[in-house]
């Protein structure tokens, strides 16, 4: 048996009922990028009318916030489905029907582009009205750079994924804070050459550099810059490939250990 | 009713070490179509871990495991839409209704009509006045009962069931007894499980491989086993295993 839609759709449907019969989690996938938004955004409003005007030229603080947030909930978004199955104790059931790993993930990907949606239309509704927030500006960009930070997003989200079913719920604290190691060296709100000199080659590794780097490029000079967007590109094939053979090793590991059957802490 | 020659479920010298602690040592049996066989022991007997391996969520450290004439180490997902289990270590989604949840599995076992197998199993199960309540909020009777809905659901040709009736009354526990009888009869399946239930064993199954350690200790009907240990019932032959009292079938 090969990859199947069919049971990629039913694990979807699956995450679909659960939201729908849950206000609070549709409430979650708003509220939080709503609110960073509003303390940043009113920051930038401030900032703008007494300090250095450069900083935030063309909405650039709201910009890498809002790009920020794709990254972030992209992960989170990804690795929340999966540790719904956890909390529920229903992934003995899956692991144990015809869904394959690959479809498993196929899913999670699906339904963190779907949280993506719910989580970032009012948030960028509220930043086009009220802060500045350039959609046209950054024009087509902005969708090549959603699309590769949502790629890294899941990159780490498969690894996450990988440890919590290597090392159970004791691995859970990683899927909300991983991607804070991120938030300093990919430099969301300033530029790379801030940096001192030894955190730069991480900082390169790493593909959302390339896309913040091509933000500002964008924003202070108008220029789309194919260079860092093929960068970034390149490191997300290596990120998503390297993420999915650890996923597979730590689901053997697991395997190994029994620690499918157990899945506590 | 399958009638194929080839062994429902295969083990052939079946090991597993966690570390330095071998917890399957060599196991080997082979269970037909049509037949229920229960694996018995105390804790830490291998019981669980064989059965883990069985449905390939275990890998062993060495021997063989087939099922279906898959071997369920590097090709289990060839043969997964045709088992299915049913363990009190796993739940369903509690906040999804019974049909919502059944519907989600259908899906993923490949279900042809799945509203009609849905109905059916209601029906079948008695699961009519709570199959749009959510999960979360039925009674433990109730829960099994769902529990083997999802275990019926794809109509499997091999069950592994871990505690079947755990934790239900007396009367809910015989209807599941009654209702899995039925089944293997009907489909020709075969069913391995797991239980601390002597009295479920010896209705239930044909045939019992009590475990201890984590090798075969002795392996034949629950009659066989009492009359070869000189006892009264199965509870008693399992205390003689437990306790190392070998000697009382000899």
């Amino acid at each position: 048996m090969s990859f199947s839609i069919r049971r990629v759709g039913a694990l979807c449907l699956r995450y679909c009922y659960l939201i729908a019969s849950s206000w609070p989690r549709l409430l979650e996938l708003v509220y939080w990028p709503v609110l960073n938004l509003l303390t940043w955004g009113f920051l930038q409003n401030y900032a703008m009318t007494s300090t250095n005007r450069t900083l935030f030229v063309g909405g650039a603080l709201v910009s890498g916030l809002l790009l920020w947030e794709i990254l972030f909930r992209g992960q989170i978004g990804f690795s929340i489905s999966f540790l719904e199955e956890v909390w529920s104790r229903n992934l003995g059931n899956l692991l144990m029907s015809p869904l394959r790993p690959f479809e498993f993930v196929a899913a999670l990907m699906v339904m963190s582009l779907a949280r993506l949606a719910v989580g970032l239309t009012p948030t960028v509704i509220l930043a086009v009205a009220y802060f500045g927030f350039d959609l046209a500006a950054l024009g087509v960009g902005f969708v090549a750079f959603f699309a590769l930070l949502v790629v890294t997003g899941w990159a780490v989200g498969i690894v996450v994924a990988g440890l919590i079913l290597r090392h159970g719920l004791g691995a859970e604290s990683l899927a909300w804070t991983i991607m804070f190691v991120f938030w300093p060296l990919c430099c969301v709100y300033y530029p790379l050459a801030v940096l001192p000199g030894w955190l730069k080659p991480f900082a390169l590794a790493l593909p959302p550099t390339y896309v913040f780097e091509g933000m500002r490029a964008v924003l202070s000079e108008g220029v789309l810059r194919l260079d860092y967007l093929g960068a970034a590109l390149a490191l997300n094939v290596l990120w998503i490939g390297a993420a999915s053979v650890a996923f597979v090793m730590l689901l053997n590991r697991a395997r190994d250990a029994g620690s499918l059957l157990s899945g506590g802490e | 009713m399958t009638q194929d020659a080839t062994p429902a479920i295969e083990v052939r010298s079946l090991v597993k070490n966690y570390g330095e602690v071998r917890a399957v040592d060599g196991l080997s049996f082979a269970i037909p179509a049509g037949s229920t066989t229960a694996l018995l022991g105390g804790n830490g007997a291998g019981k669980s871990t064989t059965i883990g391996m069985v449905m390939g969520l275990v890998l062993p450290t060495s021997g063989e495991v087939r099922v279906l004439g898959t071997d369920m180490i590097t090709r289990r997902h060839d043969v997964l839409h045709r088992m299915n289990f049913e363990s009190p270590y796993v739940d369903m989604p509690h906040r999804l209704t019974v049909r919502q949840n059944l519907r989600v599995f259908a899906l993923l076992y490949g279900v042809s009509d799945v509203a009609a197998r849905i109905a059916a199993l209601a029906a079948d199960l008695d699961l009519k006045d709570f199959i749009d309540r959510p999960s979360g909020k039925l009674s433990a009777g109730q829960k099994t009962r769902v529990a083997l809905a999802k275990a019926l659901i794809n109509e499997p040709e091999v069950m592994l069931l871990d505690e079947p009736t755990a934790s239900l009354d007396p009367d809910t526990a015989d209807w599941i007894r009654s209702h899995l009888e039925r089944y293997r009869d009907r489909k020709g399946a075969a069913i391995l499980l797991a239980s601390h239930n002597m009295g479920e064993v010896e209705r239930l199954c044909d045939r019992v491989i009590m475990l201890k350690k984590g090798r075969i200790e002795d392996d034949a009907a629950p009659a066989e086993l009492i009359r070869r240990y000189g006892r009264s019932n199965l509870e008693e032959v399992f205390l003689d295993v437990a306790r190392g009292r070998r000697e009382a079938a000899e």
